[in-house]
């Protein structure tokens, strides 16, 4: 059985904007019936060129129908141009992760979005220029070069982990393998780098600055999609100070959020020494 | 709420009355069955017991039966020990529909040069016994085919085809498996040289297996080692687990019956009222000719998985076909060898009951199955295009169908 995070299965049993908008300004569908998953996404936009509405139909397993879940929420209320920068990882991290073969579900988010908003331009969604290097799922060597220089996949089985790629008869295996080469060149790329070298040394308000902005970014949204919230309260040397707030403050699971999620991913993106302390009101 | 089990082709419950029979073995009777001194000998006896009800189940001799570690150490013994005792013969034939420890045996083995011929099936899961008739040559080593099948419960002519091998003089394997203790197998009317089963399949623990072997079936051990087992398989008797398979053989003969009445018309009315009551739902396999406890059902235009995690929300427990269950990215192998288009292999839940399952475990997933299949289909693009008589999107529809990927 795959373990799932909770916010996988929330956005599982209780999928947020399921349906098709009757006159969307976007349509995008990817995906196909033979390789088990399929997204139709429809957006439509406000008189200031904003994401108004975003409805999805999926077929697919758990991640796939979470993955297009929260996609609908994140792109409302963002221009084409903010929405157009959300990548497939930004979808698993909002998720609390996915397992790696499941990968391929968010990168399916995030290619009905680019197909929508492809649609919305008027610009064709064909792949045509591009070769079809996996014939059982479809999948173009332009896909495969972007999605693993994005996620910084050099083996055959992580792009089929993420693409599908390569997952049927196999018959492709060289062939990606020769796009990993050419792509890489030789030099293999550092493996998850976190954005800003964490551990390096910070001034005091570069540290700050960096705490807020990986609270901003990495920690904050998934917490809100559960219907929580936290507060940055104060810094003082390594230890960060915060509150908990809307669903999370009565949540019996919130020690284990404060310690296993916030001050991993402080740690991880800021300086190996952060300790975070919740304030109580 | 209790949980509704009807996964018995993944694995049985382990019998409380096999549990009791084991138990001595573990604390009190743990001697080695080869021991020169009676407080190990005398384990032997017991070993002996196991043999002969193990052989009674099947009506075979019980010199015939050799214990192994499970269905899967049975079925690689059977074809490999038999390819050792023909080296010259290169040509080894099973089905496209073989579980993994056939199959990939098989691909093992093409890998290796041997020529392998997979046998198709039609649309109902069936061979064409013709098609075996054609593929065997002077060069065949052996012919492997399931007596059942674990995912649709489809089973095949095992005697006709034992008839058409053996008139060759060919040795003829066959994974009984999901078969034995749910249809009558009888060694000394079948005309079969080999026959895997698995004892967690039978309400045994899971980790004990054992291989028929036909007196005269020429056979070169898989597992060398020591004496154990008349010098056919190396290791000393696991004998707490091969008690229990003994034990748990008893009880198969005495369900025998059952198996084919209560839970049979348990499955029976399952399916009927499963297909009734949801729309676009098909059976895969031949209705007329399978396991008495089994039942593949489609749901056309959804998806397995989701199906599966929503069935565990209200507590029942089945298995899918679908491509995402696995973690390998294609649905069923079986289900394709039958040419199920896409639309419903990867919307397959497979149901399979026992004789610890009850009407009212019934009653609720008949009950439960319609509303988590609609929400599903609520969810899903292609369920709507479908209602609404709309073609399936020609940017959806994908490949042309299965045929690319055999190559």
């Amino acid at each position: 059985m795959w373990e799932y995070t909770e916010a996988v299965m929330e956005h599982f049993l209780h999928p947020r904007n399921v349906g098709e908008i009757e006159d969307a300004d976007g349509t995008g569908e990817v995906g196909s019936l033979a390789c088990g998953d399929a997204l139709r996404l429809t957006f439509k936009l406000d008189e200031n060129q904003r994401i108004k509405e975003a409805k999805f139909q999926t077929f697919g397993c758990a991640s796939a129908i979470a993955s297009s879940s929260v996609l609908t929420e994140m792109i409302k209320g963002k221009t084409l141009d903010e929405a157009e920068k959300i990548t497939n990882k930004e979808i698993a991290e909002y998720l609390g992760g996915l397992p790696e073969e499941k990968m391929h579900c968010s990168v399916m988010g995030m290619e009905a979005l680019e197909a929508a908003i492809a649609n919305y331009r008027g610009q064709p969604v064909e792949k045509q220029d591009y070769e079809i290097v996996c014939k059982c799922f479809g999948i173009t060597d332009k896909e495969i070069e972007r999605v693993a220089r994005e996620n910084n996949l050099t083996t055959v089985e992580e792009v089929t982990h993420y693409t599908k790629a390569g997952g049927g008869c196999q018959s492709c295996h060289p062939k990606i393998k020769m796009i990993l080469d050419q792509l890489w060149d030789g030099k293999k790329p550092e493996k998850a780098a976190p954005k800003p070298a964490a551990g390096k040394k910070l001034t005091n308000l570069q540290k700050i600055r960096l705490i807020e902005e990986t609270l901003e970014r990495e920690i904050i949204p998934p917490m809100r999609a559960d219907g929580g919230d936290l507060e940055l309260i104060d810094i003082d040397g390594n230890t960060v100070y915060v509150g908990l707030r809307g669903a999370c403050s009565s949540c019996p699971m919130s020690d284990f959020t404060l310690k296993k999620y916030v001050e991993t991913k402080l740690k991880e993106f800021v300086h190996p020494d952060i300790v975070v302390e919740e304030v109580k009101l | 709420m209790k949980t509704v089990y009807m996964d018995n082709n993944a694995t049985t419950r382990t019998d409380p009355a096999v549990v009791e029979a084991m138990l001595p073995f573990f604390s009190e009777l743990y001697g080695n069955p080869s021991s020169m001194h009676s407080f190990g000998g005398q384990v032997g006896r017991h070993v002996r017991e196991a043999r002969e009800k193990i052989a009674a189940l099947i009506n075979a001799h019980p010199a015939e039966i050799l214990f192994t570690s499970c269905g899967t150490e049975s079925d690689n013994a059977a074809i490999m020990g038999t390819l050792r005792s023909y080296p010259d013969k290169k040509h080894f034939i099973m089905t496209r529909v073989e579980h993994p420890a056939v199959l990939n045996v098989g691909h093992y083995l093409r890998a290796r040069g041997y020529r392998v011929t997979e046998l198709g099936v039609d649309r109902k899961g069936r061979l064409d016994l013709g098609e075996l008739r054609d593929a065997l040559s002077d060069d065949t080593a052996l012919v492997s085919v399931m007596t059942a099948n674990n995912e649709t419960g489809v089973i095949f002519p095992i005697d006709e085809i034992g008839e058409i091998v053996k008139a060759r003089g060919i040795p003829f394997h066959t994974d009984a498996v999901q078969a034995v203790g749910k249809i009558p197998m009888d060694m000394a009317r079948q005309p079969i040289d080999m026959l895997s089963l698995s004892g967690h399949k039978l309400h045994a623990p899971k980790g004990v297996g054992a291989l028929y072997i036909r007196r005269g079936t020429k056979f070169t051990p898989f597992v060398i080692g020591g004496h154990q087992e008349s010098g056919k398989r190396g290791g000393t008797e696991n004998v707490p687990y091969i008690v229990g398979l003994g034990k748990a053989s008893e009880l198969a003969g005495e369900h025998l019956k059952e198996e084919n009445t209560r839970v049979k018309k348990m499955r029976d009315r399952l399916e009927k009222e499963l297909l009734e009551r949801i729309p676009n739902a098909m059976i895969n396999g031949d209705p007329g000719n399978r396991l008495p406890n089994t039942t593949s059902i489609s749901f056309e235009y959804v998806e397995g998985e989701s199906i599966l995690l929503l069935m565990n929300a209200v507590q029942i427990c089945a298995s899918s076909g679908s491509a995402c269950t696995s973690g390998s990215l294609e649905p069923s192998h079986v289900l394709r060898a039958m040419g199920v288009p896409f639309t419903a292999a990867h919307g397959s839940i497979r149901f399979s009951l026992s004789v610890y399952n009850s009407e009212e475990d019934v009653d609720h997933v008949i009950e439960q199955m319609p509303p988590i299949i609609q929400k599903v289909r609520d969810i899903s693009p292609f369920w709507k295009d479908f209602q609404a008589g709309k073609p399936i999107s020609a940017l959806m529809a994908g490949g042309s169908g299965h045929d690319h990927h055999h190559h």
